[in-house]
């Protein structure tokens, strides 16, 4: 039962490392744009499918893969915001949040159209799991773990030590301020719808690297990714990470002892949970 | 062909309650509900197992359905009512989510992902047309009944402090207004109208099943709504008929469109709906039957 324990601890670990890639995604959009964006899901399955396309159509290495999507998804999402959903706002951000819960669904079944509803797998090499004592971990989880914390840390510096990273935690502490001190909130905003995006490309890589993808593949997650982000205060970019490495271990734990289905309803719980005991989450400021 | 035009009244009907839900939810109180087709699962299963496992009469169960509903409603509103609505859309989202898997796994309480089938039916099934047009009266009958009802509440006090509430909270507390009793009840009845509308569902189809109840539905009624005037009773209404026309003319182009699947097919037609609602939010938020600005009571 002790080993049993240890490994969900393990693995949901490993899982925590991946969901953070796209929820800090999703945090750093709403720290900055205001809404809850309802499209990262289908960004996520997006950017998985071209990954998918570099793998195994072209024969890239998953690196490779992950950077075009990354960069693809990128794009997609800035395309959503400025084509679509920027001109809702004026109608207030839940307008927003409407529209993008609309464009998932658009994207989703784009890609159901062109790929089916089948599942697909990245070219991988069949490698035997590494044992330590009671133990078991995939080469390949370690790889994706190693991937996930890389750009995490790529992230970490971004937000730190380039300027246009400084700028956009500027325009999410307080916009107006921000402007004042000359900083572009367009340019701003774009660079986070950019990045924010692409991050939720990377992370649906990542799951569908672990697991296998289909068009389903971030609407599954996308319950996770909103509890991590409204566990760690929705916004706080540190709070989003420490969020979906407790809901990652949390969830593993739960397939312990429930159906696997639950394991979707972790997420849920969870948001409840904070919502009535401490809306703000573990590191956020306020919730208003 | 009558058989199907009568059956997509039916559904017109049941989505024209939906879609007054989602209006006095959504469009008076200001409340998102991501978590429509939720609600509308929880109707239809109550009323199903009621009267299918417990022989109990059609009407309680509708009834259980409407006290589920508004129950679930209570439920979920009040874990998020003092908050920012951003998160009541998660909220209500993730709800619908749950409905599904709890419906689908806990197969002792609902019968699992087979569903419950042989749900009784409100009018016996071998009285061949009159099946479907006696059911399409009952269905108008609730949607009239809803529609007198919600415009009844509308020119009430209750209404005009909702839209107050709606309008702006701080104003509407100064003047004395509850907001979190007001919320909570508009929420809870919109949920209960839901149940109404998922009961009379199953009694219609005779069968209800976790997958009936895909979150797609929810973008639907949004789509009625937003097209039909989100503050107007007679805009839901009037958008839930003509989404289920829109719903099936593109069925039809679909099944014409040269070289493609089933799937892909359905894949358009939910691209389309997706695309329309964001279209109709951009160009006309209002609707075809805005809201009429209320005169203030001659004092």
């Amino acid at each position: 039962m002790f080993d049993a324990v240890l490994q969900a601890l393990v693995n949901g670990v490993i899982a925590g490392a991946l969901l953070a890639i796209p929820a800090l995604g999703f945090s750093a959009i709403f720290a900055v744009l205001r809404f809850p964006n309802f499209a990262i899901g289908a960004l996520a399955t997006a950017g998985a499918y071209i990954a998918w396309i570099a793998n195994v159509n072209f024969g890239l290495p998953i690196v490779a893969a992950i950077v075009i999507a990354f960069v693809s998804a990128a794009i997609f999402g800035a395309a959503l915001e400025y084509g679509a959903l920027e001109r809702l706002g004026r109608g207030g951000a839940l307008m927003k949040a409407i529209g993008s819960l609309a464009m998932a669904m658009v994207i989703e079944n784009i890609v159901r159209f062109f790929f089916g509803n089948d599942l697909r797998a990245f070219d991988l090499p069949l490698a035997r799991d590494l044992v330590f004592g009671p133990i078991r971990i995939g080469p390949q989880q370690i790889t994706n773990f190693i991937f996930a914390l890389a750009i995490m840390v790529a992230i970490w510096a971004f937000l730190s030590f380039s300027s246009l990273g400084r700028s956009m935690r500027a325009v999410a502490d307080n916009s107006d301020l921000a402007r004042l001190k000359g900083i572009n909130p367009r340019l701003i905003a774009l660079v986070t719808v950019a990045v924010g995006s692409g991050l939720c490309g990377v992370g649906g890589t990542l799951i569908g690297l672990d697991t296998s993808i289909d068009p389903l593949l971030g609407g599954r997650v996308l319950l996770s990714v909103f509890a991590a982000a409204v566990l760690g205060g929705l916004g706080s970019i540190p709070g989003a990470v420490a969020g979906a490495f407790v809901i990652g271990m949390v969830e593993e734990i739960t397939v312990l002892a429930l159906a696997p289905a639950y394991r979707l309803a972790v997420g849920f719980i969870v948001i409840l949970v904070v919502l009535v005991i401490r809306p703000s989450g573990l590191l956020g400021s306020k919730a208003g | 062909m009558l058989t199907y035009i009568l059956f997509m009244l039916v559904v017109g009907s049941i989505y024209a309650l939906l879609a007054q839900s989602l209006m006095l939810s959504w469009g008076l109180a200001g409340l998102v509900n991501l978590g429509l087709a939720g609600f509308f699962a929880v109707g239809a299963y109550a009323s199903a197992m009621l009267t299918t496992w417990e022989q109990a009469p059609i009407l309680v169960g509708v009834f259980a359905a409407v006290l589920a509903g508004g129950f679930a409603g209570l439920l979920v509103c009040f874990s998020t009512l003092r908050l920012r609505d951003d998160y009541l859309a998660i909220v209500t989202l993730g709800f619908a989510e749950i409905v599904r898997i709890v419906a689908s796994n806990e197969v002792w309480l609902t019968g699992g992902t087979d569903g419950i089938s042989g749900v009784p039916v409100m009018i016996a099934r071998d009285t061949g047309i009159w099946f479907h047009l006696g059911t399409l009266l009952i269905t108008v009958a609730a949607v009239i009944l809803v529609y007198v009802l919600q415009r009844r509440l509308l020119a009430s006090p209750w209404g005009r402090a909702l839209r107050a509430v709606r309008e702006d909270q701080t104003v509407a507390s100064v003047a004395g207004k509850s907001i979190v009793r007001f919320k909570a009840q508009a929420f809870s009845l919109a949920a209960a109208i839901a149940g109404l509308a998922g009961a009379l569902y199953g009694h219609y189809t005779s069968y209800v099943a976790p997958d009936q109840f895909q979150p797609l539905i929810t973008i639907y009624i949004f789509l009625a709504v937003t097209a039909g005037g989100n503050a107007r009773p007679a805009g839901a209404v009037l958008g839930a008929y003509l989404l289920v026309a829109f719903l099936e003319a593109t069925r039809f182009l679909a099944e014409i469109a040269p070289g493609v699947t089933a799937l892909q097919a359905a894949a358009l037609r939910e691209i389309a709906v997706g695309i329309g609602l964001v279209f109709v939010l951009t160009l006309r938020p209002d609707g075809l039957l805005p809201e009429r600005s209320q005169k203030a009571p001659a004092s």
